[in-house]
């Protein structure tokens, strides 16, 4: 079957590669690009560990198709951090404790730092509904909760 | 020198230090099982059995071998055909056949060949064209029908000598214990209560499916880089499979997305390293979320029978309970845990219980989490919840009246040495939940739980740099920040910040054998190593600073990252830093290491005591969890922060395992829940804030007090909510989960 050349930009540097038409978004990030930091736990789109941003939406990668990322922006969890300062949530992730394995942090910080830039001031509710799309087998959430809604806090606070 | 062998007084054991492997799991760059790659590499594929049961007649391989994109395809014959080291038995053999099918597939998902490729898509399409010829038989996935007369054999002459004479040949194992005159216990007791309880598998759910690259030559020698629990048990257990020598597989643990058990034995890798072997070209296989329910470690079912004698006061007389484990089509399923670890929080002069270990047509049972454990729990303590509401009595009073203590001789066997929990009993007593009042719709549960814990084989090498920092090697994976908690011990020891330790989980080349990291072991064990290597180092500093100042090295005593003499007597020197000994180490003896090899075996057992409060929905079923407290004795709490992740993942795993998770098995005996949507975790938005509260009855076993905190943590939540769950809905739950049509269903039987 013959591949498809695709055009898109990642985490602000154009990229391209050659893929499949079956292979996934989340496929070609990882084995064209080695951007190894969105994961595979599902395949299916329910465990939000391959989430990234498309065009700023908030996409499962494994559920898109490496071909539809033709033309579009990208960001995933290598890019959240600015050069060697890291996002106040990957600070606020570290300090609190909000991993213990760490497999669905990379998903879970790009679905947060998602919601912040949708909703600077969201309650605990609405940031445990918009992380329910992301499983955490380790923690039971709240460590993750606290951090989210700790950055928001600061992050309001400095704005 | 003096080194005081007990510690309770501490710099840095305690505090709350970012982890050192932080940076790299925020930015997406730790290298996790499925992003390792290799110059030259191939992908592979499983195919697995469609059937429960079935013989397979015949595997016609040719078709997938012409494509010009397969480089490699194996089968069982691909291993058998290796010369085995002599004695391939026992687990050894179990692990072969649950890895590549022999004669028979013995479960719906048991591998029966694999393919490597050029690419994952290629390897996948291959799988297709190998034709299986199967003669399907018939097939048991329930436990108390597999051990009926006319259950079909999965497996003759698998149960060994515990087995009692005349029980079906599925029942490969039986454990009796106890002490004292049940019967007697019973005629003493104001109520006797009996009742029956059954709990469905459940799979660990780490968010991370199996994933390997493996590189093996003809020469015998070969590469394994994984996801694992354990690599030296991956070393050991893959070189017996492929007939290789153990110590020629160097394999290197990836970082560890999540485990609970699941990965302490080996599924992909053995399969990777036969194909690399045949292909002669690195091999790298990554199961799909639906191959690691159908085919890797759910836990085992359970169905069980319990009885209980008790005083109108709250005293238990007697306490007997039989408990039959499923766990897959090979032995292993853990009754005898379940049997010792169900009446464990009680002091009963009268106690008696057995357990089976059953085979079905199911994967091969894998450790959860205190395998074993939260199933008795959730039947012992739902009779005694329901004993307390038959006789008025406060259910933590009645857990306190009868709570065993040091010097207890437990359900299983022996005393107990210094314990917690009628300290958590008292502090759950105490806590503001348990008098906070509910709302209507609402009950509160309690529970107790137990588990052993575990020591196992340890090795640890703490090495000095000339700077004064220190490089530490461990050999447990880190699963859930230990790399913080070893930098913290070794700092306690060594008196140099928590930032110059560097720790590093070690391959299996550089580095003697360690136990997988299970059995709450890891804080325990490489601590209690961590320790004991840090101070082997201060022996080695302090016979430097000796030799300097010229008097006896048992006139030298370390301080606060110092040596300093250890007395006016001694003479007047300065103290001498860490920084300062290491500068000149290599023109004073060389370099300067500490070492820890053996096995520990004061691991101390571990109690917890949880609160829930949970609210029915009559009209649909669904339970929410509203309130939940944990609390659990740590014996000492080196990193409080992780510690009460511990106690928070436990009990959501607990949450899930009691109302949504199960294993739902068709008429077929194909598994029908295989994806997450089906098989459904707790999410943020289905569990409340957790609280902990972390009790310190040091552990006599530990030099800073340390028990084991992982495991405790699941076995009190299935019991707790079930309680909560009935005593809102106003009929007893006997059958996990209390998934919303079960609690329909039970609420429609109570009228």
């Amino acid at each position: 079957m013959s591949k498809l050349h695709v055009t898109t930009t990642v985490n602000g540097d154009e990229v391209d590669f050659l893929c499949d038409p079956r292979e996934t978004l989340l496929d070609c990030l990882r084995d064209k690009l080695n951007l190894t930091g969105a994961k595979e736990g599902c395949g299916t789109g329910d465990c939000g560990a391959c989430s990234v941003t498309v065009d700023g939406r908030l996409v499962c990668s494994c559920l898109m198709l490496g071909a539809e990322a033709e033309g579009k922006t990208i960001e995933t969890v290598e890019g959240i951090a600015d050069g060697d300062v890291l996002h106040p949530l990957q600070q606020k992730f570290i300090e609190h404790a909000a991993l213990q394995c760490g497999i669905c942090t990379p998903g879970i910080l790009v679905a947060a730092k998602s919601l912040l830039e949708k909703n600077p001031n969201p309650t605990e509710e609405e940031t445990r509904y918009w992380l329910a799309g992301n499983l955490c087998r380790c923690t039971g959430y709240d460590k993750i909760i606290r951090a989210v809604m700790e950055t928001a806090e600061e992050l309001r606070e400095a704005s | 020198m003096a080194l005081d062998d007990r510690k309770t007084d501490f710099t840095f054991v305690g505090t709350r230090p970012n982890r050192p492997d932080g940076l790299d799991k925020v930015t997406g760059r730790a290298k996790f099982g499925a992003d390792m790659s290799a110059p030259g590499m191939l992908h592979g594929a499983i195919l697995r059995s469609p059937h429960a049961h079935a013989r397979i007649v015949k595997i016609d391989t040719s078709k997938a071998e012409a494509l010009k994109d397969v480089k490699a395809v194996v089968t069982r014959a691909d291993f058998a055909d290796v010369p085995f080291k002599p004695g391939l038995a026992g687990e050894f053999w179990n692990v072969l056949e649950n890895v590549m099918a022999g004669e028979k597939a013995l479960y719906d998902g048991h591998a029966v060949a694999a393919v490597a490729a050029t690419s994952a898509l290629a390897a996948r399409d291959a799988l297709k064209l190998i034709e299986v010829e199967y003669e399907v038989l018939p097939h048991v996935t329930d436990v108390d029908k597999a051990m009926a007369p006319d259950a079909p054999v999965i497996r003759e002459g698998a149960a060994d000598y515990s087995v009692p004479e005349g029980m079906h040949p599925n029942v490969v194992r039986y454990h009796e214990s106890g002490h004292g005159d049940v019967d007697a216990g019973f005629a003493e007791a104001d109520l006797v209560l009996e009742d029956s309880f059954v709990t469905e598998a459940t799979h660990q759910g780490y968010i991370e499916p199996h994933a390997c690259l493996g590189l093996l030559g003809n020469d015998g020698k070969g590469e394994l880089w994984c996801t694992t629990q354990g690599h030296w048990i991956a070393q050991k257990t893959c070189a017996a499979l492929l007939g290789i020598e153990t110590s020629q597989l160097r394999v290197t643990a990836s970082e560890i997305g999540g485990g609970f058990g699941g990965k302490t034995t080996v599924f992909i890798e053995p399969v990777a390293l036969a194909l690399s072997r045949k292909a002669n070209r690195p091999v790298k296989l990554v199961m799909t979320r639906s191959e690691v329910f159908r085919a890797t470690g759910p836990t085992a079912s359970a169905s069980m029978d319990i009885k209980i004698g008790m005083k109108n006061d709250g005293t238990i007389t007697a306490a007997c309970g039989e408990f039959r484990l499923q766990g897959g089509a090979f032995p292993g399923a853990p009754g005898d845990m379940t049997a010792m670890c169900a009446f464990a929080a009680y002091n009963l002069t009268n106690v008696k219980q057995i357990g089976y270990d059953v085979m079905a047509n199911r994967p091969k049972q894998a450790a959860y989490r205190a395998p074993g454990a939260p199933m008795g729990a959730f039947a012992v303590e739902s009779v005694i919840d329901e004993m307390c509401n038959k006789l008025g009595l406060d259910p933590i009073e009645v857990r306190l009246k009868n709570a065993a203590h040091e010097g207890t001789k437990a359900s299983y066997g022996p005393r107990y040495e210094r314990i917690g929990l009628v300290e958590t009993l008292e502090a759950a007593k105490a806590h503001p939940h348990y008098s906070a009042p509910l709302k209507p719709g609402q009950g509160r549960g309690v529970s107790c739980g137990f588990w052993f814990n575990h020591g196992g084989e340890t090795s640890v090498t703490l090495a000095l740099s000339e700077d004064g920092s220190a490089q530490l090697m461990v050999g447990t994976p880190d699963i859930g920040g230990s790399r913080a908690s070893m930098a913290l011990m070794a700092a306690e020891v060594l008196g140099i910040p928590y930032e110059n330790i560097r720790v590093t989980v070690a391959d299996t080349a550089t580095l003697g054998y360690n136990d997988v990291s299970h059995g709450s072991r890891v804080t325990y064990a490489s601590g209690l190593a961590t320790i004991k290597a840090a101070r082997h180092a201060v022996e080695k500093l302090c016979e430097r600073a000796a030799a300097k100042w010229d008097i006896p090295v048992e006139a030298v005593k370390w301080e606060n990252g110092c040596a300093v003499p250890s007395g006016p007597n001694a003479g007047d020197f300065d103290p001498m830093p860490l920084a300062d000994i290491t500068a000149k180490m290599g023109r004073t003896g060389g370099p300067i290491s500490g070492h820890f090899e053996a096995t520990p075996e004061g691991a101390g057992v571990s109690f917890g005591t949880h609160i829930v409060d949970a609210e029915v929905d009559p009209e649909t079923g669904k339970t929410t969890i509203t309130r939940y407290t944990v609390i659990q004795d740590a014996g000492k709490a080196i990193h409080p922060t992780y510690v009460e992740g511990q106690f928070q993942g436990g009990a959501a795993q607990g949450i899930g395992w009691a109302l949504n998770e199960e294993y739902i098995y068709g008429e077929d005996g194909r598994l029908q829940n295989s994806i997450f949507l089906d098989y459904r975790i707790p999410v943020a938005s289905d569990l409340p804030m957790i609280d902990t509260v972390i009790v310190e009855v040091p552990n006599p076993g530990h030099p800073f007090g340390v028990r084991g905190v992982g495991e405790t943590g699941i076995v009190p939540p299935l019991a707790a909510i079930a309680n909560a769950v009935s005593n809102a809905a106003g009929v007893r739950m006997k059958q996990l989960p209390m998934s919303p049509p079960r609690i329909l269903a039970a609420l429609k039987d109570n009228g």
